[in-house]
């Protein structure tokens, strides 16, 4: 299976180029279920495997720019003990071994988190969220923490204070948003999964831009306990791979009950590895396919329309029985979503004070040196501009005297949204739409411009996040040498639905183009890091903190020093 | 900003011209083992920050998860409190900043608080009842702490910094609010202190919380309003907050009373305004202006889902009330034998526990109320602690009056012997050992000491003598220093009568 | 519909403690209203009968045991703080108009 995948692979004339591939170079380019096969059979061990993704990350970094932090020593540590565990023939799951990058949006025990802003930075927290916890008991060695919109708040990963994180199919573009970091990351096989979290699309339209898969579980279904809150009613951890399969592994690893979340599901995760073993055959009899008739509106762009259309007749060919669907609510999602979730987020993000963590911003000399103004001026230099309008908007929407007309409708909004959704299920299985209208923008082209044209980019992932239900994002090729995304919606707690077809789909693009989508991406980097020798862990434990120290080192100082401890 | 107390208008004048209408938001503190939202354990004095979890620090990630157990307890009390229990609540956000509150969001219950409208009857000093109605009582979590430090007693005027300890945040809160209570004239203040008594038993007996004022276990929001007429529409309030004493709970409202009374019929408006109690000048302060406060922006917390209490579970947990207290105060005072007067000033003392334990421990009503309303009061008031506070059981009390009624003592000893024990000497008879107290019995040595007595006060002898005994304190006196108190005074009485040849 | 004025968007800045200059709310202002013109939509829908949704799963709350689990230690819990003294977290002055 593998041999033939390469050989298929290095027909393409890029790889050619790189044809001296080393045993190594060929180790990052595996799926995590074949690393996860080599681990067992003890072809490779973990820290053969966690060091050459250390390399690439060493290689690619200066390009792509995915990760705040590079956890490297750890990791090389974790995968040593992983591999003592596998020695000792204690029996290992399925994913032990195979190292993760982790969106700096979930919290680490011992390492760094930011969720990318100014205000928190130099946290390192005293917990590990609960997906942390599992992933450090499967033995995955944990490879960093990865770039994001500031607190999850954007769709590009422009947002972050510190970097914006660059597209491996075309660095001059962005890689999507929230969860750019691990997308790319995952894209320029710097890792081979990636844990993202999604409150609006922030896993699949990067999944989309950069021709990975990402999947938001049904809300409830992976624990959020150490997931930074953004909108606690929407946020959802989710695997970020590049392909279905792992994405199943991962998911039924960090899913699952969990007493630490009151929102959390006391159902057991869905059968999804089944499912997506079972997409695999690329039999989709009885399988009935809703298109919402309202995803398909204005704003799509041509080349998004047309790889759209032809994985539906890929989905249709493979026996899918396939319909269109009427939900007229669906359209109001972006408006509901755009007061919902800036109410939370104005909650939720109240507590980056300057009083028990992140930086503090004393007042200028002028004023009343007040906890009071202390907190003014931290939230005012610890914030980007993205996530003051939010949270300036949610308090707004919540606030005396406009809380019904507000908060109140979108609330009531998002109850339709959820009536038909269900009724829509009545009649399908599953539903499908492009991920994102539009594929990768250039970096730089929306940041500054009408805020509603960024916010349209989730218009099709926001409707799941509302109701709730679970949505998968898989590559449905190129259009312009950039890739784009197929969505695929499933009723709640049937997230097994959308992984058959999901990986039906992928079959059959890679059966069509010889290949799968990725292995047509120009990776120089690993090249480069399979020519070079081993970096140290240590120096890549350093990999972009230089720059990021500068940025705090300007908020903080802008006003005052930071105070001692 | 304090008004001067005697500028005001007397109380009598302000019950004369106006008809007071208020409020009361008591907050009670559960005693639970662990917090509202996480498994920390809270304990009253611990080293700060040393009770905190992720949770109750408020760090990032980190989510709520209700205690079953205060939930219970606060259902518990709803009950004592007649409360409707609302089969479905739901928790809300509360969004204000402040340094001791770690997510700068208290998480409280709006629409649909846990326990909904109930009453509670009070009975004043004059025997009559008064229904306090309910609105609800909702459960909440409470913040940390702050000690102002720079400044002049703690207080926050003039403080340089504050350090915080956010042990307390997160400890589960039952606020009980009445609805506005009227009706009461001149015995507002009264109703309103026997009111939050009665909670305070309430909470006691039920074993919810340990109901320490001074811990800060309870305290409450006074709003007070005036108008002229009971058929008036209600007026503007004030809003004083926290108040953590019975004493300043009652004084608070006969104070706005005054200073609202004195506004009123100067034609001067009342502000909606946040006032401050202020123990030191028995004023209230005022704070902040309601238009200029803090907008809360309440929304149900998406970190919580709804509480679902079925009508079974209320049923089983109806069936765990103890005994009320006003039940039990009946039947106590049945059984004491104690009138109206006697059984008030019992409550007041908050005595009721330690009188029936000490007559279980085999001592009488009248005695065991003797000691706990007397010498054991003097000292616990001497000292500012509760009666449950001091060394003295209710076993020692029923030892001490066991021995005076074995004549082992006399009063004089009996006392004595308390203050030892108080003084955290031991048990009665640990006192009476290590001090050698013992009752000089009647006899021949008692003769001899009184007929000394008679020797050295002549004048007294022969008055007594001739049969008037009104100076017979004198020669008890004298018998008394001469066996540093440990005569017994019966038996020199019957010894004075018999040299004074009256017997 | 535009709704948002320099001066509100200081206010609700204050409300949520975040300190604004001229210059940055009257550019959010505009940013602001673009949004709300936008999203005011929401209110087209005639949704009185609907009852309002918080979270979209539904569930009834779990409730944990009365049980204490280990807490942090106090290194860890100051670990993070910006200002610390005698064990304890410093905030600045409190004004008593706070």
């Amino acid at each position: 299976m593998l041999r033939r995948r390469l050989t298929v692979s290095l027909s393409r004339l890029e790889f050619w180029e790189a044809s001296d591939m080393s045993a190594e170079n060929e180790i990052v380019k595996l799926s995590a279920a074949q690393m996860a096969q080599k681990l067992a059979s003890g072809e490779v061990s973990s820290r053969e495997l966690t060091q050459a993704e250390i390399n690439v990350i060493a290689a690619a970094e200066p390009s792509i720019k995915a990760f705040l932090t590079v956890s490297a020593s750890r990791a090389l540590k974790e995968a040593d003990e992983s591999d003592a565990r596998r020695a000792k023939g204690e029996k290992m799951p399925a994913l032990a071994g195979v190292p993760i990058a982790i969106k700096d949006m979930i919290v680490t025990k011992g390492i760094e988190t930011t969720a990318a802003s100014k205000i928190l930075k130099g946290w390192i927290p005293p917990y590990d969220a609960t997906v942390i916890r599992k992933i450090r008991a499967a033995g995955m060695p944990l490879l960093g923490k990865t770039n994001l919109d500031e607190f999850a708040q954007g769709s590009s990963t422009e947002h972050s204070a510190f970097f914006p994180t660059h597209n491996p199919w075309d660095t001059t573009r962005v890689p999507g948003g929230s969860g750019g970091g691990s997308a790319s990351a995952v894209a320029a096989f710097e890792a081979p999964l990636a844990l993202g979290t999604d409150t609006g699309g922030s896993i699949r339209q990067p999944g989309a831009f950069t021709g990975t898969v990402g999947v938001k579980p049904t809300y409830g279904g992976v624990s959020r306990f150490g997931a930074i809150a953004m909108a606690s009613s929407m946020d959802q951890i989710g695997p970020v791979s590049r392909t279905v399969l792992d994405a199943a592994l991962l998911q039924e690893l960090i899913g699952g009950y969990d007493a630490n979340d009151s929102t959390s599901l006391p159902d057991a995760v869905p059968p999804v590895v089944a499912a997506a073993r079972e997409g695999q055959k690329m039999d989709l009899h009885g399988v009935r396919v809703g298109i919402i008739k309202q995803a398909l509106g204005e704003g799509i762009s041509d080349p998004v329309r047309t790889n759209f259309e032809h994985t539906v007749s890929l989905l249709k060919s493979m026996g899918a029985q396939v319909s269109e669907v009427d939900m007229p609510a669906l359209p109001y999602s972006l408006d509901a979503y755009y007061v919902l979730m800036p109410s939370e987020v104005s909650s939720n993000l109240a507590r980056y004070d300057g009083m028990r963590y992140g930086i503090r911003v004393m007042p200028p000399a002028d004023q009343e040196q007040s906890a009071q103004n202390m907190m003014l001026a931290t939230r005012e230099a610890g914030f980007g501009p993205e996530v003051k309008r939010r949270i300036i908007l949610g308090t707004y929407a919540l606030s005396a005297g406009f809380y019904d007309k507000w908060y109140g409708s979108a609330q009531r909004v998002r109850t339709l949204i959820i009536r038909e959704f269900n009724q829509a299920f009545k009649s399908v299985d599953v539903l499908v739409s492009p991920t994102s209208p539009i594929s990768a923008f250039k970096i730089g082209s929306e940041v500054s411009g009408n805020p509603m044209t960024m916010y349209m980019n989730d218009i099709a992932t926001i409707p799941a996040n509302l109701a709730g239900i679970p949505a998968i994002s898989v590559p449905m090729g190129l259009a312009n040498g950039l890739p784009t995304g197929f969505q695929i919606m499933a009723p709640q707690k049937r997230d097994d639905l959308m992984y058959k077809p999901a990986a039906a789909v992928e079959a059959a693009l890679k059966q069509e183009s010889c290949a799968d989508m990725l292995s047509s991406l120009k990776t120089p980097w690993v090249d480069q890091a399979a020519h070079g020798s081993d970096v140290a862990a240590t120096d890549a434990d350093q990999i972009n903190k230089a720059e990021e120290a500068a940025v705090e080192a300007k908020a903080v100082g802008a006003r005052s020093t930071r105070e001692e401890k | 900003m304090a008004d001067n107390a005697e500028k005001l208008m007397s109380f009598d004048e302000a019950i004369k011209r106006f008809d007071p209408v208020w409020g009361l938001e008591v907050h009670v503190e559960l005693s639970t083992n662990t917090k509202l939202f996480c498994p920390a354990h809270y304990e009253f004095g611990a080293t700060p920050n040393t009770e905190l979890t992720p949770v109750s620090l408020g760090l990032p990630g980190s989510l709520p998860v209700i205690n079953k157990k205060a939930l219970d307890d606060a259902i518990r009390l709803g009950l004592a409190l007649h409360c409707h229990i609302n089969e479905w609540s739901q928790w809300t956000r509360k969004n204000y900043f402040y340094p001791d509150m770690p997510r700068d969001y208290q998480i409280s219950q709006g629409d649909y608080p846990l326990n909904g409208e109930g009453y509670l009857d009070v009975t004043c000093e004059d025997g009559t009842k008064f229904r306090v109605p309910i609105l609800r009582a909702h459960v909440e979590d409470d913040a940390g702490k702050n000690t102002h430090i720079g400044g002049a007693d703690g207080r926050i005027e003039g403080a340089d910094h504050s350090l915080i300890d956010y042990n307390r945040a997160g400890v589960p809160l039952v606020e009980i609010v009445t609805k506005p209570v009227e009706g009461t004239g001149a015995k507002a203040a009264e109703i309103a202190g026997a009111y939050v008594r009665t909670i305070r038993e309430i909470a006691r007996a039920l074993g919810v919380s340990h109901g320490k004022l001074e811990q800060g276990n309870m305290r409450a929001d006074v709003n007070v309003s005036l108008r002229r007429s009971p058929s008036d529409p209600l007026g503007t309030r004030s809003e004083t907050k926290n108040v953590n004493s019975f004493r300043g709970i009652e004084r608070t409202l006969i104070y706005e009373i005054r200073r609202q009374a004195t506004i009123l019929s100067k034609g001067g408006e009342i502000l909606q305004e946040t006032r401050h109690w202020d123990e030191s000048t028995q004023t209230t302060t005022n704070g902040r202006l309601k238009s200029d406060a803090n907008d809360y922006r309440y929304f149900p917390d998406p970190d919580l889902v709804w509480v679902h209490t079925t009508s079974d579970h209320v049923e089983e947990l109806r069936k765990t009330l103890p005994e009320m207290p006003w039940v039990r105060q009946a039947r106590l005072q049945k059984e004491w034998g104690f009138d109206d007067r006697q059984m008030h000033a019992v409550l007041n003392a908050g005595a009721v526990d330690v009188i029936d334990q000490t007559v279980q421990a085999g001592a009488t009503a009248s005695g065991a109320a003797k000691w706990w309303l007397g010498e054991i009061a003097r000292v616990a008031n001497e000292q500012s602690v509760s009666l449950d506070e001091l060394p003295a059981t209710p076993q020692d009390v029923a030892d001490i009056e066991e021995m005076i009624k074995d004549g082992k003592l006399n009063n004089s000893l009996a006392i004595k012997t308390m203050d030892g024990v108080l003084n955290g000497e031991g048990s009665p008879a640990d006192v009476v050992a290590k001090h050698g107290y013992k009752v000089v019995e009647g006899g021949d040595k008692l003769e001899g000491i009184v007929k000394d007595a008679f020797a050295k006060n002549p004048d007294v002898a022969e008055k007594l003598k001739s049969g008037n005994m009104k100076p017979m304190g004198v020669i008890i006196g004298a018998v008394m220093r001469a066996t540093h108190g440990q005569a017994d005074a019966k038996a020199v009485r019957q010894m004075i009568m018999k040299i004074a040849g009256n017997k | 519909m535009s709704t948002f004025t320099t001066k509100q968007v200081k206010r609700l800045g204050f409300l949520v403690r975040i300190g604004l200059t001229d210059e940055e709310a009257d550019h959010l202002k505009n940013d602001l209203n673009v949004i709300a013109d936008s999203i005011s939509k929401i209110q087209e829908l005639d949704t009185k009968d609907v009852p309002p949704t918080t979270n979209p799963v539904p569930l009834k709350a779990h409730l944990r045991d009365d049980t204490a689990a280990t807490p942090l230690t106090l290194k860890e819990a100051l670990s993070g703080a910006p200002k610390t003294s005698d064990g304890q977290f410093v905030a600045p002055r409190i004004l008593g108009s706070e």
